[in-house]
């Protein structure tokens, strides 16, 4: 797996953000058929999937320098995007473990992770990172264990304490999310935290994905896929920073549509802290425009037949009502009507030109 | 990513503690790292003794984080279950068997003030983890060991490196005042029990007495996974297909070549519901509802099992 790593991107105003064919090829689509309602959606998380943004236990793409680097921009304006309550430093070092090992399994030509004892030597030659530390001891790192290795990754992480038959969501580093805040968030129980989502709660929907997590087994981490919609290539669309990224949404032409309204899906991963019993959540976010997505014929019918036929609640959840007209009408070109293919896997090998 | 059960792991060493108990140590078998054992941990270790094979579970008394071996303490039981007899007397250094990946059901409350620690006999294992985890991490912990009068040089052999700290052993039930304990400690206490089920209810009921939220009481459980074997009918072909004790009905109808949806297989999803059209499920979802479940003309073949020897399915 050889990954053509971008270098000048930005996520923000002055935005420079495309992907490649390939990047393209690999998203992670998350419709499975052509309607879209909420389920429990949750799967092993075995490695490989449909498509290869399945492959490694954490997956990093054409976008990690340029994702790095704006989470260290929005950490230097904001450094309460990464919190971690003081009980759970033990689920800090599992989280760095499992990161390291994983980056240094799955990526070895850019990652490597050598260890003498409790003294382990890190290298991201990726980054150009290359520390020594001690493994249990944070005043060897230059930040704490979990922010060091978390701004060493592409998408969001949370970690959820298991107590009083709850999670509790008592640490996080938080700066490329949909609309939620950590500093907020941080301390409530899995209800609470889920509070603004429509229609789940009356399905059960976090009554039986409690019970399934609080039973989730180190060693047998879970995944599912969760989307929205953004307008430009932004990360950081956070309500701290709605002012800068909610007028956006009034930029939106039947013109420019195509180009500028994203799809963002989140492969989102859970795992088992061995030493905590804590459970790390991974965000992992990917974008892509619509006219990147259509560049998949069957991407391009599905997606036009799902915003054509979404339940209100949800548009209005997923923030679709200022554009969703002028997306069908744009998404309506790619749909000949021609039936789709069950699950999400692209179907073809190349793009058209 | 995902660790396959069970792990092969070889016997290293066998060391006889008392008449009846004995230490394994227990390497993984190809020599790497084996995935980490934490504080209140356990594994099963299966067993291919006799015409089935056993599975028993055992707490971790290694140190919590290692990963060269997992320590374990067996008592030899007289009970019904031969998988300990099996240990004492057939297991040998250098035998090599299957054990699960460790899980954890007691772990340490990391937001207790403090950590009240009772063992009663055996039931001093998962506590014996606890012991380092809670010292490395400068905690402050109290610990009672309730043991038979013959054992207790045993006991405090076993707690002998952890002695400078408020680490006591006690001869019988007799010889120490639950309540009395329980009520002198400071508010933001959380007590863990694990020994005898008479002993577990005792201190649950003490500490309901005084006062104390059930969430800072914990109880050792092992959790139920398997169960009894049972035969499954499929309705439409009368094929019958067995169930093994260590086996989900979801599995063994994928063995047979008997394809289920199926997605988050743990019993939230929904997605491997199936019609009964015979026998009574015993549930162990939390996707049906409790109407649902008790009608039982529906199972989630991923988690639930049979209440008798013939489940029958409309498959």
């Amino acid at each position: 797996m050889s990954i053509a790593f971008k270098t000048d991107e930005i996520f923000r105003d002055g935005f420079r953000y495309a992907n490649s064919d390939a990047a393209i090829l690999r998203f992670p689509f998350p419709f499975v058929e052509d309607s879209y309602m909420y389920s429990v959606n949750i799967e092993p998380h075995v490695r490989g999937g449909p498509t290869p943004a399945f492959d490694a236990v954490l997956d990093i793409d054409e976008h990690y320098i340029g994702e790095c680097r704006e989470r260290a921009l929005v950490l230097a304006q904001d450094p309460n995007r990464c919190m971690v309550l003081p009980h759970m430093m033990a689920a800090q070092w599992d989280t760095l473990e499992l990161i390291m090992e994983s980056l240094a399994a799955d990526y070895p030509d850019h990652f490597q992770l050598g260890k003498d004892g409790d003294r382990w030597t890190w290298r991201n030659r990726l980054l150009n990172i290359e520390d020594s530390f001690v493994f249990g001891a944070p005043e060897t790192l230059p930040f704490e264990p979990f922010e060091y290795i978390t701004r060493q990754m592409q998408g969001d992480f949370t970690l959820q304490d298991q107590r009083d038959g709850n999670l509790y969501m008592d640490g996080g580093m938080v700066t490329s999310q949909a609309d939620w805040s950590l500093e907020f968030d941080l301390g409530m129980t899995f209800h609470e935290w889920h509070g603004p989502v429509p229609l789940a709660h009356d399905l059960g929907v976090f009554d039986r994905a409690l019970q399934y997590l609080l039973r989730l087994q180190y060693g047998r981490p879970v995944r599912r896929l969760n989307w929205t919609m953004t307008v430009n290539p932004r990360l950081d669309t956070s309500p701290e920073n709605y002012p800068l990224w909610g007028p956006d949404r009034t930029t939106v032409t039947p013109e420019n549509v195509g180009d500028k309204l994203h799809l963002r899906v989140e492969l989102q991963t859970l795992y088992r802290l061995p030493r905590s019993n804590a459970i790390l959540f991974s965000v992992r976010a990917y974008l892509a425009s619509m006219n990147e997505l259509a560049r998949v014929p069957k991407w391009g019918r599905r997606l036009h037949r799902v915003l054509r036929d979404i339940d209100p609640a949800l548009e209005d959840y997923k923030g679709l009502g200022r554009y969703r007209r002028m997306a069908i009408e744009h998404l309506a070109q790619f749909d000949d009507g021609a039936p789709t293919g069950k699950g999400i896997a692209p179907e073809v090998d190349v793009l058209p030109a | 990513m995902i660790r396959h059960d069970p792990l092969a792991v070889r016997v290293a060493a066998i060391e006889p503690l008392s008449a009846t108990l004995k230490r394994l140590t227990l390497e993984s078998a190809d020599g790497g790292a084996l995935p980490i054992g934490s504080a209140g941990a356990h594994v099963s270790l299966i067993l291919e003794g006799g015409d089935r094979p056993f599975r028993n579970a055992y707490s971790l008394v290694s140190m919590p984080g290692e990963r060269g071996c997992y320590e374990l303490i067996v008592r030899r039981t007289a009970g019904s279950r031969g998988g300990s007899a099996f240990i004492h007397e057939r297991l040998g250094e250098g035998s090599v068997i299957g054990a699960t990946v460790p899980h954890n059901l007691f772990p340490i409350q990391r937001h207790a003030r403090k950590h009240l620690l009772i063992g009663g006999g055996i039931g001093i294992t998962p506590l014996l983890s606890y012991l380092p985890a809670l010292r490395q991490g400068g905690e402050r912990l109290e610990l009672h060991q309730i043991s038979a009068r013959d054992e207790v040089p045993l006991f405090e052999n076993l707690l002998a490196p952890h002695a400078a700290h408020d680490v006591h052993v006690h001869a019988g039930r007799g010889a120490l005042d639950l309540s009395a304990l329980l009520a002198r400690q400071p508010l933001g206490t959380h007590v863990y029990v694990c020994g005898p089920a008479a002993l577990m209810d005792h201190v649950e009921a003490a500490a309901a007495a005084l006062g104390w939220p059930a969430s800072r009481v914990h109880r050792e459980n092992f959790g139920a996974a398997g169960g009894d074997p049972f035969t499954l009918r499929l309705a439409r072909s009368g094929r019958e297909i067995a169930v093994g004790p260590d086996q989900s009905m979801l599995d063994a109808l994928e063995a047979a070549g008997v394809p289920v949806p199926s997605l988050c297989r743990g019993g939230a999803c929904g997605e491997c519901l199936t019609k009964v059209t015979g026998g009574v499920p015993e549930h162990r979802d939390h996707y049906l509802t409790d109407l649902e479940k008790a009608e039982g003309a529906l199972v989630m073949p991923c988690v639930s099992r049979a209440k008798n020897d013939l489940l029958v399915l409309d498959l």
